[in-house]
């Protein structure tokens, strides 16, 4: 059975926490993403599934066996590198092979593995080169093909399409999805990237200095972030997070104080339990619809920046108090710099968060 | 200083801008050096093949060849082989039949010590460099200054020990004595030179081939020795001609038997009361240079790759 699970898995170095009390569990076929900014403890994370870092406390199972003190070799795993790590002594056709030699195959059959995965990442035609005469597109595929050739109860990537420019990465990002999805397996994918997370993760897992915040569907961390750090780190641009009082609840409206004008917003019954306090209010910036005149459920403030993006605009807007308020409006819409916006936040896609960064929610 | 560079320009000594292949001048410039540099070697070779009452002619000789009529006679000598002849047997006693010398004894010696010791040190030293690379010890950096101590030292100062080291152990004039010796002043520099090859490789690969089911011999065989191919054969040049030039030890330390072609040389040059023979001499260094210098020509690719290996990002 390809599942791996940790729990409550601590990594220390000396008095530094690189990962604290992680808990995940990736079943079978599924693919999990640990995404977050560089270091993170997404990468020592991963090392500890792997098996190249020993975890401090806690337990790692992989196929439902406890691998806390097997070797890497041991744990019959496959893993794609971020420099891809290929063998430079060794024909890329070696390279496929090498986990292969543990096997006692015979020469064909060794071959004919060799060659299926060559065939199925379009790399029969480099087998014979040395890595060092390979493009970065291919030696990326051999890394994969490497990772495939055997049959590991699981799959682990590191970064692996970070050196790939913005094209390959798009290609790269489809064929690596379209392999996974043929074999099943327990995939840990590690990424700072959250487009990479996003389109090929069944599941992220968002971490931040060490601890795991949110774990979720692309779509549940996208749409319901656990906390600010998840709603500000998910999505481009970023969602404004701006800080306002709560005055009332009532009747499924919250009363606000935001940007220095009182706002009437349909919330979640969830914010009825919380006391007239301060908050943190997050609103997309796609979420924010410009109207042309002022009024209850609408807040006020002036571009400052605009930034074309092609099918949309980018406004950087200023309230009265001095939020900072990112705004995307579609490209038919002209605003000049200096004009005053009314904007209308979609009350579906406005978050609360209390005081100590946790969303609110029911 | 501004009015300089347009002048090394014209010269073709500096480029107008940019980096590139460099113009003519700057290849004679070089040339010309190189050849002041290498000026000493070719006259040993000069000498060695001089008829031996050349050696010290007033004018001197300089050329085997007249180069065109470039040279004038009197400084183009006739060349000979014979000194290489005398090297290895010539006669001892003014009109006596020639005699054996003993030098290809002390070739061979020198060969197999150097050789053997390079080698030793290499195997022992590359092993530990690992280690000291991949399997850091508390205190790491202590132990590699404390290897390193043993370098710093003048032979010369501790020969005295060692000296009394080898008489207790029965030692003294024996192959494995001196070829321990030299193993083990060679091991530091390869310690530390292997280490430093190490420490720039990739870990990724390592991790890479453990996953993939190797163990950590199979690492270390398999995956960082072809990778340090280059520091390899740099660090078994650099010791080979360290320990193939070296004096002290062997002229203290080796036997009749074991002695290397530098006692040798020197006992050809101090011994006879007929003077120096400087010819003979010549003719010996010449001999002294050849194997050096072939390991160091088919090695120099890898000894390029050795020697710049860090300096540039791959």
């Amino acid at each position: 059975m390809s599942t791996i699970e940790i729990t409550k898995v601590t990594k220390r170095f000396g008095d530094f926490v690189a990962v604290r009390d992680a808990d995940l569990s990736v079943g079978a076929g599924e693919v999990v993403c640990l995404l977050g900014p560089s270091g993170c403890g997404k990468t020592t994370t991963l090392r500890m599934i792997a098996g190249l870092e020993r975890a401090t406390s806690g337990d790692v199972i992989i196929g439902g066996q406890r691998v806390n003190d097997l070797t890497p070799e041991k744990r019959n795993i496959a893993m794609v590198f971020q420099f891809y790590a290929l063998y430079p002594a060794l024909t890329v056709g070696e390279n496929i092979a090498m986990p292969l030699h543990y096997e006692n195959l015979s020469k064909s059959e060794l071959d004919a593995r060799v060659m299926k995965v060559a065939t199925i990442l379009h790399l029969t035609e480099v087998l014979d080169r040395m890595p060092g005469q390979v493009s970065e597109g291919e030696k990326q595929r051999i890394a994969v093909a490497r990772a495939i050739v055997r049959d590991p109860s699981c799959f682990l990537f590191d970064e692996p399409l970070s050196r790939l420019d913005v094209e390959l990465r798009h290609s790269m990002r489809g064929q690596i999805k379209e392999v996974l999805s043929g074999l099943s397996k327990a995939t840990v994918i590690v990424t700072h990237d959250q487009l990479e997370a996003l389109t090929m993760a069944d599941r992220i897992a968002i971490m931040r200095d060490g601890i795991i915040e949110q774990v979720g569907t692309p779509h549940d961390v996208f749409a319901k972030p656990a906390n600010v750090f998840v709603a500000s780190f998910i999505g481009t641009p970023q969602m404004n997070i701006v800080d306002a009082d709560l005055k009332s609840f009532a009747g499924g409206h919250a009363t606000v104080e935001l940007a220095g004008s009182p706002l009437k917003i349909a919330a979640d019954p969830a914010v009825s339990g919380l006391k007239p306090s301060k908050v943190k209010i997050g609103i997309r910036p796609r979420a924010f619809s410009a109207v042309d005149k002022a009024s209850a459920d609408t807040i006020m403030a002036q571009a400052e920046l605009i930034e074309p993006m092609g099918a949309e605009t980018l406004i950087h807007a200023r309230t009265k108090i001095g939020d900072d308020i990112r705004v995307v409006v579609p490209r038919e819409m002209r605003v000049k710099g200096g004009e005053t916006l009314h904007l209308r936040p979609d009350p579906r896609q406005t978050h609360f968060f209390g005081e100590d960064g946790k969303a609110v929610r029911a | 200083m501004s009015s300089a560079i347009p002048f090394l320009e014209r010269l073709g000594l500096r480029k107008a801008s940019g980096v590139g292949e460099a113009g003519w001048g700057r290849t004679l410039f070089v040339a010309i050096v190189s050849f002041i540099y290498f000026l000493p070697v070719l006259f040993i070779i000069f000498t060695a093949i001089k008829p031996q009452d050349m050696a010290l002619s007033v004018p001197p000789t300089l050329s085997p060849t007249s180069i065109f009529g470039l040279i004038p006679d009197a400084y183009v000598f006739s060349p000979t082989l014979e000194n290489f002849t005398s090297v290895f047997s010539r006669s001892m006693t003014t009109g006596g039949a020639p005699e054996p010398t003993g030098f290809d004894r002390y070739f061979f010696n020198s060969i197999v010590i150097a050789t053997v010791s390079v080698l030793l040190a290499l195997v022992i030293g590359t092993l530990a460099a690992f280690g000291f690379s991949r399997y850091p010890l508390k205190g790491n950096d202590t132990y590699l200054f404390i290897i390193l101590t043993t370098r710093m030292l003048p032979a010369i100062v501790v020969i005295i020990p060692v000296i009394l080291m080898f008489r207790v152990a029965g030692l003294s004039g024996s192959y494995i004595g001196i070829i321990l010796l030299y193993t083990a002043f060679n091991l530091a520099f390869t310690i530390w030179m292997m280490k430093s090859f190490f420490d720039e490789l990739s870990t990724d690969v390592e991790d890479a081939a453990r996953i993939d089911g190797s163990s950590d011999v199979k690492v270390f065989f398999k995956i960082c020795l072809p990778q340090v191919v280059a520091g390899l054969a740099a660090t078994f040049v650099f010791g080979l001609i360290l320990t193939w030039n070296e004096f002290l030890f062997a002229l203290l330390l080796s036997g009749p038997d074991t002695r290397t072609v530098p006692v040798a040389m020197n006992q050809a040059v101090s011994s006879g009361g007929r003077g120096t023979d400087w010819t003979l001499l010549a003719a010996i260094e010449t001999l002294f240079l050849i194997p050096v210098f072939l390991v160091t020509f088919f090695l120099q690719d890898h000894l390029l790759r050795g020697v710049t290996f860090g300096t540039v990002k791959r």
